[in-house]
């Protein structure tokens, strides 16, 4: 693949006409809109385990998804094969939500335009990265967490990339093409002592050089991490059951914003009315001093994006601006129905999936307090900093998010190691209970991935040093 | 309308051709899958069609040898030009990874020979507006309930087949068909006196059209699910017995099969390692797992190393007497495979369950619950809070608080918490509604305590 790759339509063998003809055979009488994405994506893998680098896997795919929209309606096809005859297939197919006649009048668009901003800057593939090299790096690492500590007893480590290159053409007449690169690292360590075993895992990545990895020793940050993790949960104590405050550190622990409200404030769930937010605009859903952004314009990060799959451009969005509700991130859907801004929020995992309103980099904004504060504050309670997956029930609001590296808070100070217990608390409510916000925001290292609806993308989360007076912490400890 | 997809193909004689370009390349062992297959799905939303997708896809997945140097790609561009790339490319990052000791194809006496028919495939070919007509009457059924049901997240009707074709430089080539039918309903209901909402879902999923449940008693299934919920809350924090329902009983099913997985073995990665011939549970558990059973969403002929698929006692009267293995996670562990590899297109096999269930016993669930003085009976569990290593377990839960034998009221924002280990070793009863839904099925099972965190 060339270093400066084509973003146009030469990349996937069509002509401008091909596809004006194709949006011509979608776009009938009652058809509100229509788009066709193609997408081309090259991705590989390399991974270690017992010190040696054992699997590699390359994956190339290509192909494209015609929609259509009809009021409420979507019709959708996808298709493997790129000749005029499948996307003809495929568009007949997307059309028949829309009960109108044949139509056949190509629709015009403009050449191929790159969007406006340029966030992850056309770089080496890493899949030009000599194969070696990952190797080589996967080497070190296992290395340098073995060296952590003689109890380290195995280290899993895995590289991957993509690279990604998109296209969208919409019966609006714009055609607009991004790449999109991405990568991730990470790491998992066991560690074993006298026949307790315990697990570690840290990474990092985002839509960056490889260089990356190397620069201020990254890698063996990684490592080290994983190891310092698996080591210090072999003295962990059965963790506390109960309603406590709960003081979560920055980064990464930014996941209960995801999962909490982020879900709640997809436009979909709330045209549809059946989020628990979707009354809530306007009202007050946190505490003053909460405001929280949805940004998907932050350089090389990995929820970052020039533009969605709709081709509509990023943009920065307040959810929470003080403690109140102000917006829902939108696609073009559910923007167009509910008549509110759209947002750039419309996300696909590949072309065999529709678009969705889905987050980018979601984080709260720096508050005014002093992270040693906040935990001397606490007289009882949990002090979490790293965290497992989590997952939200929209209708109702409950969500969870499992800590993976806590400790006790006992009269204001941080004392022992406590086992992984997963935090369950209510969206609406939690944030109302937010009463200190600390200076030092931090976004995540870069390896998160949300599901809805059976599609996975990247996303990013970002939170400073928070304490919340009350959540129910689900230790064993009653 | 003609909404006919083209018929799955026969890609054998592609694979066959594509094993003899890795030889050439100089590979000393390949092995190839081709997936090629087919779905319409339909969802409908307040009696309308809100979302209708079909799509067609196929996929080749590529594993080279170079003596004990191995790598895998996979690519859905078929075009002779694509395929040699692949090749080339798949062979030189086969040579840039270490020797693996362990690494190699099953040897060659050990592939399945017979293919026996598993009644995986149904030829029912369904309409577009068929799709539409079955996934509205479930919607409906469910809408009509109760006035309290309000909204919906709607209803879905999907049906899919494809085949599976696999080859290796051993001379084994097999392939089968199979085909699936399912529709789900997600109604939401409001609480009238607090304007709080909740919402469930239920669904049916069989390999033939006819077996499956009417639409209407899976709406008016997930319209009681749903109704069921509205007014809950939450409880004290507590020690209690736990009710898992057969779906929930599945998850811990499936949580077993992650322990018993070779690779989560043999890296060190399980609570159950050094357990083989230990007692795990009490003598009511006995767990099966069986490639072979007719119509089942986990059987298959052959496994993805196209070793026969089998019957394997897993746990018999608590004692565990089996791994799920394939040949790699076998080997490292000292250990045949079970046929138990899984393949999906483009990753190197790992090892799986198949169709993985607990044998039923006796009591209703109702005679579980009415045994309950003081429990809960968990319907829904969410999160990701499980350590595979250790077996802590963590989960946020929904379900029902019972008192003096009786489902008193729902309960939620609650977890649960163990240890798996624990708590397979402390099932007190095991039911006996087993149902399959699905690759992994269990009847509603009964723990003796577990740490429920509320208020």
């Amino acid at each position: 693949m060339p270093a400066q790759p084509n973003t146009d339509l030469t990349q996937f063998g069509l002509t401008e006409q091909e596809v004006q003809h194709t949006l011509g055979v979608v776009k009938v009488r009652d058809v509100d809109y229509a788009d066709l994405y193609f997408e081309s994506c090259l991705s590989e893998s390399v991974s270690m385990e017992e010190g040696i680098v054992k699997r590699a896997v390359k994956s190339v795919s290509q192909g494209a998804g015609v929609r259509a929209t009809a009021g409420e309606k979507t019709g959708f096809a996808y298709s493997d094969e790129l000749t005029k005859r499948d996307l003809e297939i495929a568009a007949g197919t997307a059309r028949y939500i829309a009960q109108s006649p044949q139509g056949g009048q190509p629709v015009p668009v403009t050449h191929c335009v790159k969007p406006v901003r340029d966030l992850y800057p056309a770089q080496t593939p890493i899949s030009e990265v000599a194969t070696a090299e990952r190797v080589d790096l996967l080497n070190l690492i296992d290395a340098e967490a073995r060296r952590y500590d003689p109890r380290i007893k195995n280290v899993m480590a895995s590289f991957n990339t993509e690279y990604k290159i998109v296209m969208v053409a919409t019966t609006d007449g714009r055609m607009v093409g991004d790449v999109q690169p991405l990568s991730r690292l990470q790491v998992t360590c066991i560690a074993e002592e006298n026949g307790n075993r315990q697990m570690g895992t840290f990474g990092g990545g985002g839509r960056m050089a490889f260089a990356y990895y190397h620069e201020q020793d990254r890698y063996k940050h990684y490592a080290r991490e994983a190891a310092r993790q698996a080591i210090l949960n072999l003295s962990a104590v059965d963790a506390p059951a109960g309603v406590m405050p709960v003081v979560l550190g920055g980064g990464w622990p930014g996941i209960l914003l995801h999962e909490a409200i982020g879900h709640g404030l997809e436009a979909d769930f709330n045209r549809r009315k059946t989020s628990a937010f979707s009354s809530l605009l306007g009202k007050r859903v946190a505490s003053e001093a909460c405001t929280i952004v949805d940004d998907g314009t932050l350089p090389f990060r990995r929820g970052s994006l020039n533009m969605d799959d709709e081709g509509t451009p990023t943009s920065r969005t307040v959810l929470i601006e003080k403690g109140i509700l102000r917006g829902y991130i939108t696609d073009k859907l559910n923007a167009r129905l509910m008549g509110i801004p759209l947002t750039g929020n419309g996300r696909r995992e590949s072309f065999q999936s529709i678009p969705l309103p889905r987050m980018t980099n979601t984080f709260m904004l720096a508050g005014e307090s002093d992270p040693q504060d906040i935990i001397r504050s606490v007289n009882s309670g949990l002090y979490a900093v790293s965290f497992g997956g989590g997952q939200v029930d929209i209708t109702n609001g409950k969500f969870v998010f499992s800590a993976s590296e806590a400790y006790l808070i006992e009269d204001g100070r941080i004392t022992k190691p406590v086992k992984g217990a997963t935090l369950i608390g209510s969206g609406p409510e939690v944030l109302t209970k937010v009463s200190m916000v600390g200076h030092d925001l931090k976004l995540d290292e870069g390896i998160g991935t949300c599901g809805k609806d059976g599609q996975s993308v990247p996303v990013g989360v970002g939170l400073p040093t928070i304490r919340i007076d009350q959540i129910t912490v689900g230790g064993t400890r009653g | 309308m003609n909404t006919t997809l083209p018929a799955v193909q026969d890609y054998s004689q592609l694979a066959v051709d594509v094993l003899g370009k890795a030889r050439q390349c100089g590979a000393t062992e390949a092995d190839v899958i081709v997936v090629d297959g087919r779905n319409l799905s339909v969802q409908v939303r307040l009696s309308a069609v809100d979302r209708l997708t079909k799509a067609r896809e196929k996929r080749l997945g590529l594993r080279v040898f170079f003596g004990k140097r191995s790598a895998s790609s996979s690519t859905s561009d078929f075009s002779k030009s694509s395929l040699d790339q692949l090749v080339a490319d798949t062979c030189s990052l086969a040579k840039a990874v270490a020797e693996d000791p362990v690494s190699g194809l099953p040897a060659g006496d050990a592939y399945a020979g017979d293919c026996p028919d598993l009644d995986l495939f149904d030829a029912t070919d369904l309409s577009t507006d068929e799709h539409i007509a079955l996934a509205k009457r479930a919607e409906a059924a469910a809408l009509s309930a109760d006035p309290r049901v309000s909204n919906s997240e709607g209803a879905d009707f999907n049906s899919s087949d494809g085949r599976v074709v696999l080859a290796n430089s051993h001379g084994f080539v097999g392939d089968y068909r199979s085909s699936s039918f399912s529709m789900s309903v997600s109604p939401v209901a409001t609480d009238p006196s607090t304007g709080g909402m909740q919402r469930d879902s239920w669904y049916a999923i069989q390999r033939a059209y006819a077996r499956l449940d009417s639409p209407e008693s899976v709406g008016s299934e997930a319209a009681r699910r749903t109704l069921r919920r509205l007014g809950a809350r939450k409880v004290p924090t507590c020690k209690a017995p736990v009710i898992f329902d057969q779906e929930m009983a599945g998850s811990l099913l499936g949580n077993l099969c992650g322990a018993l997985s070779g690779y989560a073995l043999y890296k060190g990665a399980s609570f159950l390692i050094g357990q083989l011939g230990q007692a795990i549970a009490p003598e009511a558990v006995t767990v099966y797992d069986d490639g072979r059973m007719p119509r089942g969403f986990g059987s298959r002929p052959f496994d993805g190393e196209g070793l026969p698929t089998r019957k394997t006692p897993v746990i018999e009267r608590g004692v565990l007497k089996s791994y799920l293995l394939d040949t790699y996670s076998g080997k490292k562990l000292g250990l045949a495979s079970t046929g138990n590899a899984s393949r999906s297109v483009g990753e190197s096999p790992s090892s799986g369950p198949t169709n993985f269930f607990l044998v039923p016993g006796t009591a209703t669930p109702a005679d579980m619950i009415r045994s309950v003085k003081r429990g809960l009976y968990v319907t829904e569990l969410i999160g990701f809070g499980i350590n595979m290593v250790t077996g802590d377990y963590s989960r946020g839960a929904a379900g029902f608080w019972i008192e003096n034998g009786e489902l008193a009221y729902p309960v939620e924002e609650i977890t649960i918490a163990g240890n798996l280990k624990r708590m397979f070793l402390t099932i007190e009863t095991v039911g006996n509604d087993l149902e399959f839904r699905g690759r992994i099925a269990s009847p509603t099972i009964q723990i003796s305590e577990m740490t429920i965190a509320g208020d």
